[in-house]
């Protein structure tokens, strides 16, 4: 296959940050490749490059083997280029075909030929074998669906080539099979696809080639039968990450929390919560699975006070805290890493230090007399809590907005153990977090785990449950569904999620 | 690096408002020659009539302090996520409790009567913040809808209560004068300069170690940026909530009480201008810090003061120094106007 898309000796810099240091990269014809590489290293800059977002420092872009020079996303579309964005970029108001076609109409001589339109569309629909209604309104779409408009918007201005900046961060399991799928459809019907993305699974799953960059680095491109996860791990990295951790001990006998017969009342547009019982022992992570949706966000909130039960009781360590505070619950040792941590974990606005104190600001010797801030200790214990946490900030007054979610993730851990900590309630605590960062967390739960405290980790992603949990729960519409232990098949936690009876699935 | 507080939440740069200043004074000299005045001449008679002499710069501070006071009163809310419209009925409440208690109590010694007076200001001032404070904290009532409805109550009330059970005899809607006891000290004369001005200042320096170096103040912060972390991490919301209304209230009180105490010696009908509402466009463009209040009330002091001068001595009406106002008002709220167009920085 010849190359469709070369670039030769890309460099792209911006004050203070090398973006793409002489990045070589070729894409062939008919082909998905995938584009690894961790948080900053480049590969949003580069495909922006590509897309005529940015002028590139130096280097060429080669298309067809022609060097062309792409000033804009207008010239990209010219030469069959086309971008899906992280962020999706729809007027919620308009009807699907009206997004699709937004910029290039079919008119007739006033208004938009609507018939015309959809008759193109369906056939563009069925070529892609992508099934969407586009008479539907956009804005009550699933964001899956929302981005399926984004693809077809790239196709219907003709898109050869099609760009994939991390399109799997936004959508369920569920979707990423589908999405997965198009792509599939896509190869069949000769187009090119480039799929950024840094979970390795995904890119195992569909790519034909990969190309990994690290820190602004092309470290190289390989076919993918000849790439391990491991190998592509640590050329993301630049050292070997792991991958199975050891599960350490045993789960000791004494139980640390337990719910009885817990009941939720679902207003507000919660999920109501029943018949939950369940314990926690000293050293044991329970994982608590199940698709997204299914009362885990209510479930966390519970457990550290921030909503209360209709029914049934909490104890913690054998004391009954169903109707205490979170205040009163973060003195007596439970923390909280919750699912979503710009709108629950940090304030944006406030610096790391304030981050890192906030629910110990009004104690000694944070506070000294009444209350007035102990500044010295302040900055001895963000500065220690930097270090401790390899927190990666210019110092502890920048703005925690500013820093990247794995470093933000690593604020919210470092503040929550600060404290007394015998449970933790970990929500989706490595959501959109690199492979370092990622692994990074994963111990800190596991070394927490072995120092005998009792984690609750509640996640979306079925094999971070099975890799780090002592037993697993699953979640489905506010139910236990039943109990697993972590080495069952992965068949059987699905029919679980799915809704089936424990009974059921073991027979 | 020094461990420095202030830079919260945003790094102090004026840069983009003192262009906002500059952009706003050049518009008022094209009006000002359009309308077929001499701008350079306008101009300069303003600024002899804000900081040319002693007494300009008695004339400006005086009418710096009554919105210093507002605007740090509103500032206290606003930072904790509570957008208080009804600075003005607090400053008019406390003006009112004071004026009666400076003319009603006698037989005090001066320093008792003007603490006593002023903290009355103050707690009625606290009064009327507490009672949208609790409306929006347990009934959920919007508080920009009561704070404003509570201001019209005051206005009335006041004017009431001044036209009628405590008018003094005469032809002026007034109060009985405070006692000799109750004046402030005027502490540039002949100017109107009153200690209420030291006071303020003494209150910006207060109001930022609260905000700034005290738990409560970091509390009151984390409520207003992120109330969802701060429930999370055990901080009781309502309580701050409250607390951030009653302190707005004491101080928006304490200013009315100053007013009254130091300037006009009686509660005067419709002696505010508007101090309250002045007051939260000082707090905008002092960029919510107490610092930037300051130097914001004394550019608005300026162009009251200025702008007297300039219409008596160049007939341009006063109108132009309060367009110049608005002006600023609406540059400085457009920052990103200022830094993208005329900066040509985009790195915000």
């Amino acid at each position: 296959m010849p190359e469709i898309l070369q670039t030769i000796g890309l460099t792209k810099s911006f004050p203070g940050v090398l973006a793409n240091d002489h990045i070589d990269l070729e894409i062939r014809e008919g082909e998905i490749h995938g584009l690894l590489g961790e948080n900053g290293a480049g590969k949003s800059v580069l495909m922006s490059t590509i897309y005529g977002l940015y002028r590139p420092d130096e280097g060429k872009i080669l298309i067809r083997g022609k060097e062309v020079v792409i000033d804009s996303p207008h010239t990209a579309i010219r030469y069959g280029i086309g971008m899906v964005h992280q962020n999706l970029t729809l007027v919620p108001s308009f009807r699907v075909w009206e997004n699709i076609v937004l910029g290039k109409e079919i008119k007739k001589t006033l208004s938009l030929d609507e018939k015309e339109t959809l008759r193109k569309l369906e056939e563009l629909l069925t070529v892609a074998n992508l099934e969407i209604d586009l008479r539907a309104k956009t804005g009550e779409l699933s964001l899956g669906s929302q981005q399926r408009i984004e693809i077809l918007k790239i196709l219907y201005r003709g898109a050869e080539i099609l760009i994939f900046d991390e399109p799997t961060t936004i959508l369920t399991p569920q979707e990423v099979d589908q999405l997965i799928n198009t792509f599939r459809s896509l190869k069949k019907e000769g187009k090119t696809i480039i799929f950024i993305s840094h979970k390795l699974k995904e890119i195992f799953a569909v790519c034909d080639r990969v190309t990994v960059l690290r820190k602004g680095r092309k470290v190289g491109t390989l076919p993918i039968e000849e790439a391990t996860p491991e190998d592509l791990a640590e050329m993301m990295v630049g050292r070997k990450v792991l991958f199975s951790f050891p599960r350490g001990r045993k789960p000791g006998e004494e139980i640390i929390l337990k719910l009885e017969n817990i009941a939720t009342s679902g207003e507000k547009r919660k999920i109501a919560l029943q018949d939950l019982n369940f314990a926690l022992h000293t050293g044991e992570i329970l994982g608590i699975a199940g698709v997204e949706g299914n009362g885990q966000k209510e479930l966390a909130e519970l457990m550290v006070g921030l909503i209360k039960p209709r029914k049934g009781r909490i104890f913690f360590r054998g004391e009954d805290i169903t109707f205490l505070s979170p205040k009163e619950r973060i003195k007596r040792g439970i923390a909280h890493i919750p699912e979503d941590r710009l709108r629950r974990g940090v304030i944006g606005d406030f610096t790391v230090w304030e981050n890192l104190i906030i629910g110990f600001e009004d104690q000694p010797p944070f506070v000294k007399g009444r209350f007035t801030f102990n500044h010295s200790f302040l900055k001895q214990f963000s500065s220690q809590k930097i270090k401790e946490f390899e927190i990666d900030a210019p110092g502890e007054d920048t703005l925690v907005k500013n820093l990247s979610g794995g470093n933000q993730q690593k604020v919210v851990l470092a503040r929550e153990l600060s404290g007394n900590v015998v449970l933790l309630v970990a929500s989706q605590p490595t959501r959109g977090l690199d492979i370092a960062a990622t692994e990074y967390l994963r111990n800190k739960l596991l070394e927490i785990k072995n120092q005998g405290k009792g984690v609750i980790l509640i996640s979306a992603d079925l094999d971070e449950i099975r890799s780090l949990s002592d037993r697993v729960l699953v979640l489905y519409e506010g139910r236990i569904m039943g109990e697993l232990s972590p080495e069952s098949d992965e068949y059987q936690f699905g029919l679980l999620m799915g809704g089936k009876s424990i009974d059921e699935v073991l027979t | 690096m020094r461990f420095s507080l202030k830079k919260s939440p945003s790094r102090f740069s004026i840069l983009p408002e003192i262009i906002a200043i500059l952009l706003a004074f050049f518009i008022g000299a094209l009006i000002l020659l359009f309308s077929g005045y001499s701008p350079l001449v306008a101009f300069s008679a303003l600024f002899r009539g804000a900081f040319g002499s002693r007494n300009a710069w008695g004339q400006t501070l005086t009418q710096a302090t009554p919105i210093l006071f507002t605007a740090l009163a509103f500032l206290l809310t606003f930072r904790a996520g509570i957008f208080n419209i009804g600075v003005e009925g607090q400053f008019l409440m406390g003006a009112m409790a004071s004026a009666l208690a400076g003319a009603y109590f006698s037989g005090l010694p001066a320093p008792l009567h003007i603490t006593l007076s002023l903290l009355l200001g103050g707690a009625m001032g606290a009064l009327w913040g507490l009672i949208p404070a609790l409306l929006k904290v347990y009934l959920g009532a919007h508080e920009v809808i009561t704070t404003m409805m509570m201001s019209y109550i005051a206005s009335y009330l006041t004017s009431y209560l001044v036209n009628y059970p405590f008018k003094a005899p005469g032809w002026v809607a007034q109060t009985e004068p405070v006692a000799k006891t109750a004046l402030l000290p005027k502490i540039l004369p002949p100017t109107q300069l009153s200690l209420s001005f030291i006071i303020s200042l003494f209150l910006a320096l207060l109001v930022s170690f609260f905000l700034f170096h005290t738990y409560l103040g970091f509390q009151i912060r984390a409520v207003g940026l992120n109330p969802e972390v701060a429930e999370n991490r055990g901080i009781a919301i309502k309580n701050r909530q409250i607390l951030a209304f009653l302190l707005s209230g004491l101080i928006a009180g304490i200013g009315g009480g100053g007013e009254i105490l130091g300037v006009h010696g009686r509660f005067v009908d419709g002696f505010s201008p508007g101090y309250g509402w002045d007051g939260i466009a000082v707090s905008l463009v002092g960029k919510l810090h107490p610092g930037g209040c300051v130097l914001a009330s004394i550019l608005f002091g300026m162009l009251r003061a200025g702008g007297m001068t300039m219409t008596r001595v160049t007939k341009v009406p006063l109108d132009l120094s309060l367009i110049i106002q608005a002006l600023v008002i609406i540059l400085v709220s457009a920052p990103y106007f200022i830094r993208a167009v005329i900066l040509r920085r985009r790195d915000f």
